[in-house]
């Protein structure tokens, strides 16, 4: 079967998988069958096959599984966004579909992605002016800069900064991976990078400080900084380059965490969430509350506590027992509801997905390609691990959102433009190979 | 690049592998305690949904009762309690906002109706929603009344049982809440400094006084090393462990036997006969009627303290150095609840057996269906021959003794006072004792804090008064 046939195929269960939850959540709300849930999954599958034969035509080689793997986290986001508020379910749609607009004239508009690298600085530029802008247009929500106001809606310019560095960070490191390696020297028995080429990773690990004090916002600074990380280990095999890294911005966290009461709070509260349960640590520990009532299989689509029994004053603020359940928390709502078992689920298809973007960039040819593939892949993949880790308290908590699940349509739509470009590398790489195979054969 | 791409995606594992693990600590090795958890409201929230099951009193009468607010998915019960405060602390609270205590705690299984996983399933595969079953308390609201009437706003608590069974026929602890007032008083009622949300019956640790001395003359006969008719001199004062010991009004007594040392609550008498039993044995004895260990009583463990010798907050015990003579009338550094002297008084009565306390007799499930709860045997404190002479010698303390206060016309009463003096001309007053002493039907303790009176005149008359109505009511059933 081609590829693109199991791609199509593939896109099938998940529509299915559509079907039967949003049946599920209107059993509970209404108790009653009603065949809007097969006309919900009509809809989904139908944008999914238009999309499908975009890719067919013009990224006929692309990795078959990256597309049906995202829409099916997108199809969970749906289902439990559904379940949290129609309205809520409604404007996620139609964010989708833009989402799948952006990601279809990605795909048709820019016919050789190789024509970023020439334009990398002034990607790089956008990228940080994107970064700083909330600063300046936004406000800050939970004390953090996330988002720029435009007219009706807000625009959290983060996600679409995360395309633009990486894209920068994949060129910059593929030019100079080799000044890097050989210029190399054993100082004190640290391999430190040259002198003079220091200063540009120096940038980047002040631009991660910048994010983390002047917009504040601790969870895009660990993913961009992550991100940056596994690409410099990628380019250059140099792990002492990762370690020192890691001490540079573990160092300027430790210091901020000391200086800067925003970022000192998170540290405390992720040490002991329910010393103030009911204060500053109150958004943690309900989480974990909600995930402990999960247990296994979870209390079932519709079925958990998400807002206070008796109250009528709307969603989702003022009746939430557990803040922000569909945006920073919704993980926590889908072990509730699903268990550990719809956790497991969602993280595994995260990893499924990073496999399939670094098998990507082991294919690609090119080192721009390569590096491309595995920033784009790690970004995303770390942006999961960010927000998961924060309300499973692995890690401090932090307000990025769960990619295709979560709502919020600047994250929707920047993650399909990342998928796009994630895709077409797929595509050059596997059609090389192809054409290899069928010379080879014939 | 390759193998470095392989060993990042095999790092992005691990950390995928911690966020699989972290999950199910939380969803499932963890979830227990953080269901326990005092800041966690989920498990009552979702219970105020459930239907929570009537508490009723021996008589059938509602002590608790849920009422539906709002409808449909809205639609939450909230707790009434149509008495009041006369059953205010042994049946506690439940209210979102201020949790559960008491039997509304303990019983909180069956008032919400949770089953094993299995049967909830099946519940709901066949549409039943969760309805919680009825739980019937043996309090017996006539008694209840009587304590309270008796006490008469004193602060102080009366805890009657039944001997045979281990039913807590009254449990009192004044003064008393009404856990009406509990969602909008609660700050007020927790610092008032007369404790009110403090439940005396269980929590309070009181020095016994005079009535411990039932426990030293368990020990004394039971052990073999006396008789009823054992003499010893009830001169007073006598040096005990050095420190000069009187008798109640420095009355002089002279070589007595047991009856007669009991019925007149002789102090040097019994402090001898303490420190002649020695403290391994006395121990053995205390803890044979449930010192030194947690009630086992149907209610929250941390409402309930144990009885017991006390250095600050740890408990002593027989290697410790103690003064035995004294705890052998009820002195020295001596705790006990009254829950723990009513298990005494009734153990006597019950032949020696001690059976175990409960505060729940039955459960009625929503179709209708009643099971009833077994009484349970704690211990065989002493044999049937000892209690049998304890009985007698308890019955000449009513009869001519301290404790002609708690006489009821036409029954045979036996008990014993107690009064320990907390400051000059400050007691806690104490009565235990059960009736009839020749068929007991009911065995009390009655203490009053701080009061000038002396435990025969303060505590008789409340004995006798809950006695009555327990009596009239068994005899009307």
């Amino acid at each position: 079967m081609s590829a693109r046939s199991r791609e199509l195929f593939a896109l099938i269960p998940v529509a299915l998988l559509v079907t039967a939850g949003f049946t599920a959540v209107l059993i509970t709300n209404s108790a009653q069958l009603s065949n809007l849930s097969v006309l919900y999954g009509g809809y989904f599958l139908a944008l999914c096959v238009a999309v499908h034969l975009v890719i067919r035509i013009r990224l006929p080689d692309a990795d078959p599984y990256l597309f049906p793997l995202v829409a099916l986290l997108a199809a969970f986001g749906m289902v439990m966004l559904f379940r949290l508020d129609e309205g809520l379910a409604r404007d996620q749609a139609n964010w989708f579909v833009l989402g799948l607009i952006l990601f279809s004239a990605t795909i048709i508009f820019l016919r050789d992605y190789d024509a970023l690298e020439r334009y990398r600085y002034l990607i790089a530029l956008v990228g940080i002016v994107l970064l700083i802008m909330p600063r300046f247009l936004g406000h800050a929500t939970n004390d953090a800069f996330l988002a720029v106001d435009l007219g009706p809606i807000t625009f959290q310019p983060t996600e679409l900064a995360k395309i633009c560095i990486v894209i920068f960070l994949a060129s910059y490191l593929n030019e100079h991976r080799e000044v890097l390696v050989v210029g190399a020297r054993n100082v004190f028995g640290l391999v430190l990078p040259p002198l003079k080429h220091l200063g540009p990773l120096l940038v980047v690990w002040g631009a991660a400080m910048i994010l983390l004090v002047f917009i504040r916002d601790l969870g895009s600074s660990v993913m961009f900084f992550g991100a940056f990380l596994a690409l410099l280990y990628v380019a250059t095999g140099r792990l002492s380059f990762v370690i020192i890294g890691l001490l540079l911005f573990v160092g300027g966290a430790w210091f901020f965490a000391h200086t800067a009461a925003h970022i000192q709070d998170r540290f405390d509260i992720w040490l002991d969430p329910f010393k103030d349960a009911g204060g500053s640590g109150y958004q943690l520990s309900q989480s974990i509350f909600a995930q402990a009532d999960g247990g296994l299989f979870g209390r079932g689509l519709g079925e958990s506590l998400v807002q206070l029994p008796g109250c009528n004053h709307g969603f989702p603020d003022r009746c939430a027992i557990l803040p922000a359940p569909h945006t920073d928390f919704i993980y926590a709502v889908i072990v509730d509801e699903l268990g550990l078992f719809g956790g497991a689920a969602v993280v595994l298809i995260y990893a499924l997905i990073a496999e399939r973007g670094f098998k990507t960039a082991i294919l690609a040819e090119d080192g721009f390609s390569k590096l491309l593939a595995t920033g784009l892949t790690a970004i995303f993949a770390l942006q999961a691990f960010v927000i998961i880790g924060g309300v499973t308290r692995v890690i401090p908590l932090t307000g990025v959102t769960l990619p295709f699940i979560s709502y919020g349509g600047s994250s929707i739509v920047a993650n399909f433009i990342l998928l796009a470009l994630l895709l077409m590398v797929s595509d050059k790489a596997r059609r090389r190979v192809r054409l290899q195979n069928e010379r080879g054969i014939g | 690049m390759n193998r470095q791409i392989i060993k990042l995606f095999g790092f992005l594992l691990i950390l995928y592998a911690l966020l699989f693990g972290f999950t199910s600590y939380w969803s499932i090795f963890d979830a227990d305690s953080l269901k326990a958890n005092q800041a966690n409201r989920r498990p009552l929230l979702e219970e105020q949904q459930i239907k929570r099951g009537s508490i009723l009193a021996a008589d059938g009468s509602v002590i608790a009762k849920s009422i539906p607010q709002g409808s449909g998915n809205n639609k939450v019960y909230v707790r009434r309690y149509p008495q009041g405060g006369l059953f205010g602390n042994p049946i506690g609270y439940s209210f979102v906002t201020q949790g559960r205590v008491g039997f509304e705690l303990s019983h909180n299984d069956e008032l919400v109706g949770n089953k094993t996983e299995f049967l909830s399933v099946l519940d709901q595969l066949q549409g039943h929603s969760q309805v919680g079953d009825n739980v019937q308390s043996a309090l017996d609201p006539a008694a209840q009344e009587a304590a309270v009437n008796g006490l008469a706003g004193r602060r102080g608590s009366v805890v009657a049982l039944d001997p045979s069974t281990g039913e807590v026929r009254a449990m009192v602890s004044i003064p008393e809440y009404d856990p009406n007032q509990i969602p909008k008083h609660f700050a007020q009622l927790n610092r008032d400094q007369s404790a009110p949300l403090f439940n005396r019956a269980t929590q309070a640790g009181y020095p016994p006084g005079s009535t411990m001395k039932v426990v030293t003359a368990t020990a004394a006969l039971d052990s073999g090393e006396f008789t009823p008719d054992s003499t010893l001199s009830g001169r007073s004062p006598i040096e005990i462990e050095g420190v000069p010991l009187s008798n109640s009004g420095g009355e002089q007594f002279g070589t007595i036997d047991m009856t007669t040392a009991l019925t007149n609550s002789v102090n040097t008498w019994w402090a001898q006969a303490g420190e002649k039993l020695g403290k391994d044995t006395m121990f053995k004895y205390m803890d044979r009627y449930g010192f030194d260990a947690k009630p086992r009583l149907d209610y929250p463990s941390f409402q309930l303290a144990t009885s017991g010798v006390y250095d600050g907050n740890r408990l002593l015990g027989p290697s410790d150095t103690i003064d035995i003579g004294r705890v052998a009338i009820g002195q020295e550094r001596l705790r006990v609840t009254p829950l723990q002297m009513a298990e005494v008084a009734a153990t006597v009565a019950n032949k020696g057996e001690l059976m175990e306390p409960r505060l729940w007799s039955k459960v009625i499930d929503p179709d209708g269906r009643e099971t009833n709860l077994d009484p349970a045997r704690q211990s065989r404190v002493m044999s049937e021959d000892t209690a049998d002479e304890l009985n007698t010698m308890m019955q000449s303390v009513v009869r001519e003794g301290t404790g002609t206060a708690a006489a009821v016309s036409g029954i045979d009463v036996a008990g014993k006072t107690g009064t320990a003096e907390i400051s000059t001309g400050v007691n806690d007053a104490w009565f235990i004792g059960f009736a009839p002493a020749s068929d007991p039907q009911i065995a009390i303790a009655c203490v009053v804090e701080h009061t000038s009176g002396f435990g025969g005149p303060t505590c008789g008359p409340i004995f006798k008064a809950v006695a009555e109505a327990i009596l009239n009511g068994n005899d009307d059933g």
